[in-house]
């Protein structure tokens, strides 16, 4: 890439190269010509309606890893919490008001003997009603494929050495389950309220490429 | 719906196929053999799903737990590492 960028207009030069954001994104592909025609030919005849669609995509980038934080942090707090959440994920995310979505959840425990690491290698299911959409990297073709063979590798990469005394599971979301992690408590967090628990579980943790820490 | 055929703790090996079609049976596990970690229930096959069919009757759905230095030979982890895969029932014969 050059590194200066020739105008036709005047225009205020600075000395470093930035970045720029194209004004046309590219061709659409055949899926998205796809989407559109439909979601057109849907509205058209009256099936949804354009509000309808806006509010849905609206309530998915809504949605976000809090309401796995909820219950993480409750499951710490809570041994009979926890105990449903690894029996029975579904009610145990209905108690704390929590939408289930489609699919079903399987709760996986990091304990000192045990590290769990979720991946989809097929595409890139994530369990987005409890962690909300999935980050870039998740959907990565190197991380899809290096997480199954490698994934020590992979976790030291995220800054994660797991020792060798300690067995990593690897979780490939491949079918209708999806996979929530249960982080290690991590210690100096006894006495913590459910509330100041939930702020550290973040969206990693629960994919396991990190482990929660009380600062 | 039939029964599952499989018990957790019951070995397993995947079948090696190459049939064409929307497939949830990852490639590197075609072949390996492992254990039934848990029955996941009972689903409408998505390879049938896929195509706009019912996918009935349902299947059984199972998570199987393989071992890491098995499927990838040159896997540089401790011996007890495992990878888990959900599978179904058709994909299973008894190992």
């Amino acid at each position: 890439m050059s590194t200066h960028h020739h105008h036709d207009h005047d225009h205020d030069h600075h000395d470093h190269a930035h970045p720029t954001q194209p004004d046309i994104d590219g061709p659409l592909t055949y899926h998205q010509k796809l989407e559109i025609a439909i979601r057109e030919l849907m509205i058209e005849k009256g099936i949804l309606s354009a509000d309808e669609v806006r509010r849905t995509v609206e309530a998915m980038d809504a949605r976000s890893p809090a309401g796995g934080a909820k219950v993480v942090a409750r499951a710490w707090n809570d041994p009979a919490y926890k105990q449903l959440l690894m029996s029975d994920p579904s009610k145990a995310l209905n108690q704390v008001g929590v939408e289930v979505g489609l699919y079903k959840l399987v709760v996986v425990e990091n304990t000192d003997k045990v590290h769990n690491l979720v991946v989809c290698t097929l595409c890139s299911c994530y369990p987005r009603a409890v962690l909300g959409l999935p980050p870039d990297w998740y959907k990565s073709r190197a991380y899809r494929s290096r997480a199954v063979r490698e994934p020590r590798q992979v976790m030291a990469e995220f800054g994660l050495e797991v020792p060798d005394d300690t067995t990593v599971r690897v979780h490939d979301s491949t079918a209708d389950m999806r996979y929530l992690v249960l982080p290690k408590r991590p210690k100096g967090t006894e006495g913590w309220s459910e509330e100041k628990l939930a702020a550290i579980v973040t969206r990693d943790t629960m994919i396991g490429v990190a482990e929660a820490r009380a600062s | 719906m039939t029964p599952a055929r499989f018990q957790p703790g019951d070995r397993v090996k995947v079948m090696k196929a190459d049939v064409p079609g929307h497939l949830r049976t990852p490639w590197y596990i075609r072949g390996h053999e492992g254990e039934v970690e848990r029955i996941c229930g009972f689903f409408a096959n998505p390879e049938e799903l896929a195509f706009n069919r019912h996918g009935l009757p349902k299947r059984a759905l199972y998570r199987v737990r393989f071992a890491q230095k098995k499927v990838w030979p040159d896997y540089a982890g401790p011996a007890g590492d495992t990878i888990d895969v959900e599978i179904y029932e058709h994909w299973l014969e008894r190992a």
